[in-house]
């Protein structure tokens, strides 16, 4: 188990190495970059230098005057010794604002993967037992739906109901106008307030598809042999279902949740960006639309490393959750 | 269970399905009996059991017919653009009431403004003689707001006036004992005069007008009036008309021009700069922007005033074009990736995983964002930029396949047909690709069919964040994209709510029809 674990880690490692070599690739390949502006602006100052010296000084400066490998591995040492840089876009150092922004997204991500669970579970046994039924058609479709809306047509649409209709939430941002005023208690409702609208958004998206997969696993095991020994036992329908085949449809769900949970810290981008929510992903969002060399290497390589352990996640707890599974 | 007999009658074996007459003629064991379907047959009928799956085929259906027919049916085109004739106040006019003291001068004489500053600092206060380098000036108020200075031998130098007296002939200079002689007369209230020098006569209207034997020759008024629009002549009867309303503090007056058209103008006071603005309201050619929806135009007009019905046909090509594309790149990377890997096995195998997982856990959606806000600053023609889109998203995109292909073909490797197609010595490309891959075929048309609902899903939302496909193009997300205004996200619901609905229901059909194949494919399903 140790050997496992520690070979995977390893082999993350490479294939951290090399994801990241091809993003920061793609990132020095741009023409867009933060930089150049800077250097634009500096240019048309009066009775200054022209705009390729301040490019080269500036480049010089963020070590971007360097050879792709060079500068890369320049990258990969600084990462690895935790210096990450300072934001361009930001103008302050890139962990600082990680740190104030990806809380909110990690208590956005939590509370979504908390109705996703209580919601979609439920509705998917609830179709895997009832298969073929009105209920089960329902379901599905509804989980079909809910995977095919555009999360900006349905945000939209909420906003124009609950906000501009009802008058209920307000239309973007985390704080309302008279934040400053409230006591700590106004404030924290404040702020859930404004994180109803988002919230909703990323549950209904998201619920489609843990339902569809409980339906899918359900059914597998509502057929094997077990069960059909269980009825034959006589026991009641209610038993057999959450007995013996709920806790088998547990194997694959905490795998795939399990895997999911380090993503809970990578943000929602687009709906963050929707609602003006400041998270990771709206912070991103906009250090990336905005050249941010080293704010969007620091995101990317986040979320390479999220991915990458959810993977590992997923496979020791399938290791760990089934006895049958064992790995080498 | 209901569903064992819907098994027998699927393969094809069972008799017990209809009892037509043709049945009859032949024997029990006659083998005519037995309809045979071949596997095609049979996934085509077990899809059209599916009543939801046909329902997503129907909206696919529909929606094509709307994309690809529907442009070329309506009798707009993509971008044409729509106009109308609004209603506007342009500004036509300023007006300044004339508060300054305005000076002229006599012919031959001395008048600077040394002077001028020292006329009017009596005027104020009102003294009669004012003392400049040992030189008395006389002020002499002759009229309401007008004064003449005059020298101590009585020679009037110059005169001191508010209302503004210009020439109605163009070229015609008025010499200043007509000016004199008009102001006097004018403050005076007298309705004629003479101008002492030239012995002519000249009367003077209600309105200011200055005529000599019916003929108009200058105009005095307090207010100076300026055209603000270009190619504006204001003509004299114009200028009367306006005085006469500002003097009585109208806020509107009606006016018909010497081509007899009336319009109506407007007067508004700005009292920071203390001076009114004339607006005409006339009919001005507009984009018909955000028109609500009508007989024309049955889903109104964009901000662009282009027909929104129309834009939504051509965003559906788009958008249904790039989704096919991409899922056409991905597959055909994979296919060729995933086969490879799956056949030889080994280090080919080990290679291509490994580069299948590195570009898995690549964040596409970071990088997609980053490159489309690359284009936008390299300015990147519309066209090739919905190609390069085409090309990145597929090449994000084919590992997923790669992963699929190479799955099947581990399992289908060892099985006889293979070691038949071996041992008749049949080339590797061969066995791959003509053994091979159409095994895994089933998996990878339902794969492409939900991979072209979420590839439009994926570019929909590039769109609408203004970083995929670009204007004058249309698609269904760059529609959206105008919600982002807040005005009309609260007033103009057609201009988003359909375009939303389509990307709904189309990718919701591919996901249906996508579902449907894959139960259809899949002869474990029971139905």
């Amino acid at each position: 188990m140790h050997k496992y674990i520690i070979k995977r880690l390893l082999y993350s490692l490479i294939i951290f190495f090399f994801v990241m070599l091809i993003i920061y690739i793609v990132l020095r390949c741009l023409p867009t970059s933060y930089l150049e502006n800077v250097a634009r602006q500096m240019s048309q100052r009066p009775g200054s230098k022209t705009y390729q010296e301040w490019l080269a000084q500036l480049e010089a400066q963020y070590g971007m005057d360097k050879g792709y490998l060079a500068g890369y591995l320049d990258w990969l040492k600084n990462f690895f010794s935790g210096n990450f840089g300072d934001s361009w876009f930001y103008t302050v150092p890139v962990v600082e604002k990680f740190h104030d922004t990806v809380w909110l997204s990690f208590v956005m991500g939590v509370i979504v993967l908390f109705f996703e669970i209580i919601i979609s579970i439920p509705l998917g046994i609830l179709a895997a037992t009832k298969q073929y039924t009105v209920t089960d058609y329902t379901v599905s479709i509804v989980a079909l739906a809910g995977i095919s809306l555009p999360t900006f047509f349905f945000a939209s649409l909420l906003k124009l109901v609950f906000s501009v209709k009802l008058g209920w939430f307000d239309l973007f941002g985390l704080v309302g106008r008279d934040y400053d005023r409230l006591s700590a208690w106004g404030q924290f409702l404040d702020k859930a307030d404004h994180l109803v609208l988002p919230i909703v958004t990323l549950v209904v998206l998201s619920i489609g598809s843990l339902m569809r997969y409980t339906r899918t696993n359900m059914l597998e095991v509502m057929n094997a042999d077990y069960i059909r020994t269980a009825r034959a036992k006589g026991l009641d329908e209610h038993t057999v279902i959450y007995r013996h085949a709920f806790r088998n449809t547990l194997i694959p769900l905490v795998t795939i949740l399990g895997g999911s949970l380090p993503g809970l810290f990578s943000g929602a981008l687009i709906t963050e960006t929707l609602f003006a929510i400041p998270g990771i992903g709206y912070t991103s969002y906009h250090a990336m639309v905005g050249g941010d060399i080293p704010f969007s290497m620091f995101y990317l390589a986040f979320i390479a490393i999220l991915t990458l352990l959810g993977n590992l996640i997923a496979d020791l707890l399938y290791a760990a959750v089934d006895p049958r599974v064992r790995l080498t | 269970m209901s569903d064992r007999q819907n098994d027998d009658r699927e393969t094809g074996a069972g008799a017990s399905g209809g009892s037509s007459a043709a049945e009859v003629a032949y024997a029990l064991d006659d083998e005519r009996r037995v309809k045979v379907l071949s596997p095609g047959a049979m996934v085509a009928k077990r899809f059209f059991r599916n009543r939801i799956a046909v329902a997503g085929l129907a909206i696919l259906a529909v929606m094509f017919l709307f994309s690809f027919v529907g442009g070329l049916i309506s009798p707009y085109a993509e971008d044409e653009l729509f106009y109308t004739q609004t209603l506007q106040k342009k500004e036509y006019a300023g007006a300044v009431k004339n508060d300054e003291m305005r000076f002229l001068g006599a012919e031959g004489q001395d008048f600077g403004s040394i002077i001028q500053a020292q006329v009017v600092l009596a005027v104020t206060t009102s003294k009669d003689v004012v003392t400049y380098r040992e030189v008395n000036y006389h002020v002499t108020q002759e009229g309401r707001d007008f004064y003449s200075v005059s020298l101590d031998d009585g020679t009037v130098i110059g005169i001191a006036y508010k209302d503004v007296v210009s020439s109605s002939v163009e070229g015609q200079k008025l010499g200043f004992d007509f000016v004199y002689a008009a102001l006097k007369a004018y403050t005076n209230g007298q309705t004629e005069f003479t101008v002492p020098a030239a012995g002519t006569r000249h009367e003077i209207t209600e309105g200011g007008v200055v005529e000599a034997d019916g003929e108009e020759l200058a105009f005095i008024s307090r207010y100076v009036i300026n055209p603000i629009a270009p190619d504006v002549f204001l003509t004299r009867a114009f200028q009367e008309e306006l005085a006469l309303a500002l003097e009585s503090g109208d806020e509107s007056f009606a006016f018909t021009d010497e081509n007899g058209v009336e319009s109506e103008y407007f007067i508004e006071y700005k009292p920071d700069v203390k001076n009114w603005i004339v607006r005409q309201e006339t009919y001005t050619r507009t984009y018909d922007r955000y028109a609500a929806p009508s007989a024309e135009h049955w889903l109104g007009t964009d901000r662009n005033g282009m027909d929104m019905l129309t834009r939504l046909m051509y965003g559906g090509r788009v958008s249904l074009v790039i989704g096919f594309i991409v899922e056409l790149i991905s597959l055909i990377i994979g296919v060729i990736l995933g086969g490879l890997a799956g056949y030889f096995g080994s280090w080919v195998d080990f290679l291509i995983m490994r580069i299948v997982d590195i570009f898995y856990c690549i964040p596409s959606t970071p990088i997609i964002i980053i490159l489309g806000a690359a284009m936008d600053t390299m300015g990147v023609d519309p066209k090739i930029r919905m190609l390069y889109l085409m090309l990145i998203l597929g090449f994000l995109g084919w590992p997923a396949m790669a992963r699929l292909v190479r799955g099947q073909i581990l399992g289908l490797r060892e099985q006889e047909f293979m070691v038949a197609t071996e041992s008749s010595g049949l080339r590797v490309s061969r066995r791959i690709f003509r053994h091979l891959v159409p095994n895994v075929i089933p998996q990878l048309i339902v794969s492409c069919t939900m991979g072209i609902g979420s590839t439009i899903l994926i570019e929909a939302t590039l769109s609408f964040l203004g970083l995929g496909v670009k204007f004058p193009f249309a698609s269904w997300g760059n529609i959206i994209n105008d919600v982002n205004n807040t005005f009309v996200l609260q007033n103009y619901w057609f201009i988003w709510i359909p375009a939303g609905v389509c990307i709904l229901l189309t990718v919701l059909a591919f996901n249906l029809v996508g579902d449907g194949l894959r139960d259809a494919f899949d002869p474990k399903m029971k139905r």
